[in-house]
């Protein structure tokens, strides 16, 4: 699905990867904790293809095709999803609109025809209904005026439309109180499968105790320091981070 | 004198009602002894007159046949409006509706009777100066008909008068005056939509009209405004409201680019606890030009003010905003807002934007800000990681830009009307557009 192979990258000319490998087969869950700064973000950004976010060695694979040859669009169509920490508000671009968009833009790639319009408004209202948003926020502007956890139940809600192979959640679970935790990680487990990978970039435990990783990886000072089974997530809340970032 | 100064006064016509003869007159006289603005003079510093000199201009255009498609596209769906049209200035009955909606009263300057001239007599021209408006004071000199709406005392109605004036392309050019007088009496509510239309981009009409809109105490009107004159049309246009005591005015514009398009928009508040909302959006493209000068004068205290002005310049297209917001001594308690935003997509487009504040009140509240940007990139990646072209996005983020504007206004079918027609201008390829229409 996805392998990262010795992977730096910079940000207005800093380093922040600084030789992560990483391998993510079908069906997998995985993981990915670690102290502020230490590039979680980063990570998800360089593999989404966000100008200004730099590989500068290294090598990463997604469903066999070299991603940094693809424009951030294809990688989407090609099924990589990122859910972002700070969805962006546009304000006179309606939901629906910005949904049916990339629906179609996914479709067609797949070979897909498009949706006619009361199919997809169909499908865009069982998303809502799935991840507990009201309907009206279909015609509001994207996520305008939306909450901090409005904003990634609508984020959720796109991962669910656009049905993609390898998901990247940045940080998805910050700033949610336990319901709308327990909604995220429902959507979540209800989308997993066989052919479906995804990745977690969390700071804290808690969200592993809802979705359950099969691969938990510590990243500190742009590598990948430590990797292990859900039992890694639970030493790293007693422990901490310090006595892993002395060893980076 | 310079050429077109003789030539508008040339222009004037011979035969009018005959109490009109004196206001149009002295107008003629103070035309022709003025000159034309140049880039020294500072309202019209960033708009050239030179298309407007370089045209030798009938003072009429040839009747028109009163060909129903011809207003098709001015058509707007939903809204059950009642519809006066004029084809290259000329009034068309046949295409018009007669039937008055209950609680109004429209005639044409020539047909009014005694009591109706005693009212357009007390306020025509009565909301602007000549000598800052000089070309709405040519629209004087021109004067030889004018349509005047009443609405009123104490009567809602609901109807939406709808006048189109339609410019066809013809063999020689030619100039038509419009004017437009609007009376809304105390407690009266009332919609105006002036749409101002061509058959096609070959248009070599030059328009000059002037409205004015007359609010009494309590009154509350829907203005709509809509340029959508193409190409090689001129018009120089400007609309005077004067807003009684709690009177309401609630104006939306659009102005499509064309070889020269310079609207003036003055709003005085004359009575205390008026309110105004003043929206606009605007959308040169290629070598188009257009002007909007705005100008509140909060005269008396407790009024308020809401101006948003929204513009998309593309191509080597130039766009001018200038948003003049002036508090006389005395008018406290005054909150006035302008707000100006430019989106550029691409890099020989030119803005000149100036928000003018002038305050001589010392208990008021004031905002202004203008900005001129590009499409946001953080915005544009969103689209991207989603699998949406970036064309595309770029179609949808200029879209959204001044389709928050339109969103607003108070008649949605006049919103459901412009967006396709102005999601056209973002893309040729319906392919860009089908999710924004």
């Amino acid at each position: 699905m996805l392998s990262i192979k010795d992977l730096h990258a910079e940000v207005q000319g800093k380093e922040i990867l600084k030789g992560l490998n990483l391998e993510v087969n079908p069906g997998e869950v995985h993981a990915i904790m670690g102290p502020n700064g230490s590039g979680k973000s980063t990570l998800g950004h360089v593999l989404a293809g966000r100008q200004g976010y730099e590989a500068t060695r290294g090598k990463v694979k997604f469903l066999g095709d070299n991603l940094f040859d693809m424009d951030a669009e294809e990688r989407a169509r090609n099924g990589l999803f990122l859910a972002f920490q700070y969805p962006v508000e546009i304000p006179g671009v309606s939901n629906m609109e910005f949904l049916k968009a990339a629906v179609d833009a996914v479709r067609d790639a797949r070979g897909e025809p498009a949706l006619d319009s009361v199919a997809f408004l169909k499908l865009a209202r069982e998303a809502c209904k799935a991840v507990n948003l009201d309907q009206n926020f279909l015609k509001r502007g994207v996520n305008e005026g939306f909450s901090g956890g409005e904003k990634k139940r609508n984020e959720l809600m796109q991962l669910m439309l656009l049905e993609p192979s390898l998901a990247i959640l940045d940080e998805t679970d910050s700033g949610l109180d336990i319901d709308a935790l327990q909604v995220i990680a429902d959507g979540v487990n209800s989308m997993r499968s066989p052919k479906r990978s995804f990745v977690l970039v969390t700071h804290y435990q808690r969200l592993l105790d809802y979705i359950e990783p099969d691969f938990v990886h510590v990243l500190a000072r742009g590598r990948i320091v430590k990797s292990g089974d859900k039992s890694l997530a639970l030493e790293l809340e007693k422990r901490g981070y310090g006595w892993l970032e002395s060893a980076a | 004198m310079s050429d077109f100064v003789q030539q508008a006064v040339q222009l004037a016509p011979s035969a009018m009602p005959s109490w009109l003869t004196d206001h149009a007159k002295s107008s003629r006289d103070f035309w022709s002894k003025s000159t034309l603005p140049t880039r020294k003079t500072e309202a019209w510093k960033y708009t050239r007159l030179r298309p407007l000199e370089t045209g030798n201009y009938l003072n009429a255009a040839k009747p028109a046949t009163a060909d129903a498609s011809l207003i098709q596209p001015s058509l707007i769906d939903g809204l059950n409006v009642h519809r006066l049209v004029f084809i290259d200035g000329q009034f068309q009955q046949a295409l018009s509706d007669s039937d008055m909606p209950e609680g109004a009263e429209l005639v044409r300057f020539a047909d009014a009777n005694e009591r109706q001239v005693d009212s357009i007599n007390q306020h025509l021209g009565s909301l602007f100066d000549r000598e800052n408006h000089l070309f709405s004071a040519l629209n004087d000199a021109w004067l030889k008909d004018g349509l005047f709406l009443r609405f009123k005392k104490n009567t809602r109605v609901e109807q939406p008068v709808q006048v189109i004036s339609l410019t066809t392309s013809q063999e020689q050019a030619f100039s038509i005056a419009q004017r437009l007088l609007v009376l809304v009496e105390e407690q009266a509510e009332a919609t105006v939509i002036e749409h101002f239309a061509s058959t096609n981009e070959e248009q070599n009409s030059f328009t000059n009209s002037v409205t004015e809109l007359v609010l009494e105490a309590d009154a509350k009107l829907h203005h709509y405004r809509l340029h959508l004159e193409e190409e090689q049309s001129i018009h120089i246009g400007g609309v005077h409201a004067g807003l009684g005591r709690s009177a309401q005015l609630n104006s939306f514009q659009i102005a499509l680019g064309s070889k020269l398009k310079r609207l003036d928009v003055v709003i005085n508040h004359q009575g205390e606890g008026a309110h105004c909302e003043l929206n606009g959006v605007y959308l040169p493209q290629r070598e188009q030009h257009v002007d909007f000068h705005t100008c509140i004068e909060h005269a008396v205290p407790n009024c308020t003010t809401n101006e948003v002005f929204r513009g998309i310049v593309s191509d080597s297209a130039q766009a001018v905003f200038n948003g003049r917001i002036h508090i006389h001594p005395g008018a406290q308690k005054t909150s006035a807002m302008l707000s100006n935003k430019n989106l550029l997509t691409s890099n020989k487009a030119e803005v000149d934007t100036k928000p003018e504040l002038e305050i001589y009140a010392d208990d008021v509240q004031c905002a202004h800000g203008a900005t001129v940007a590009q499409i946001d990139e953080q915005l544009l990646y969103y689209f991207l990681s989603r699998g949406i072209s970036r064309q595309e996005a770029e179609v949808m983020l200029s879209f959204g830009f001044i389709n928050e504007l339109l969103n607003q206004v108070h008649h949605q079918e006049i919103g459901d009307y412009l967006r396709p027609l102005l999601a056209k201008r973002f893309a040729a390829d319906p392919k860009m557009t089908r999710h924004i229409t």
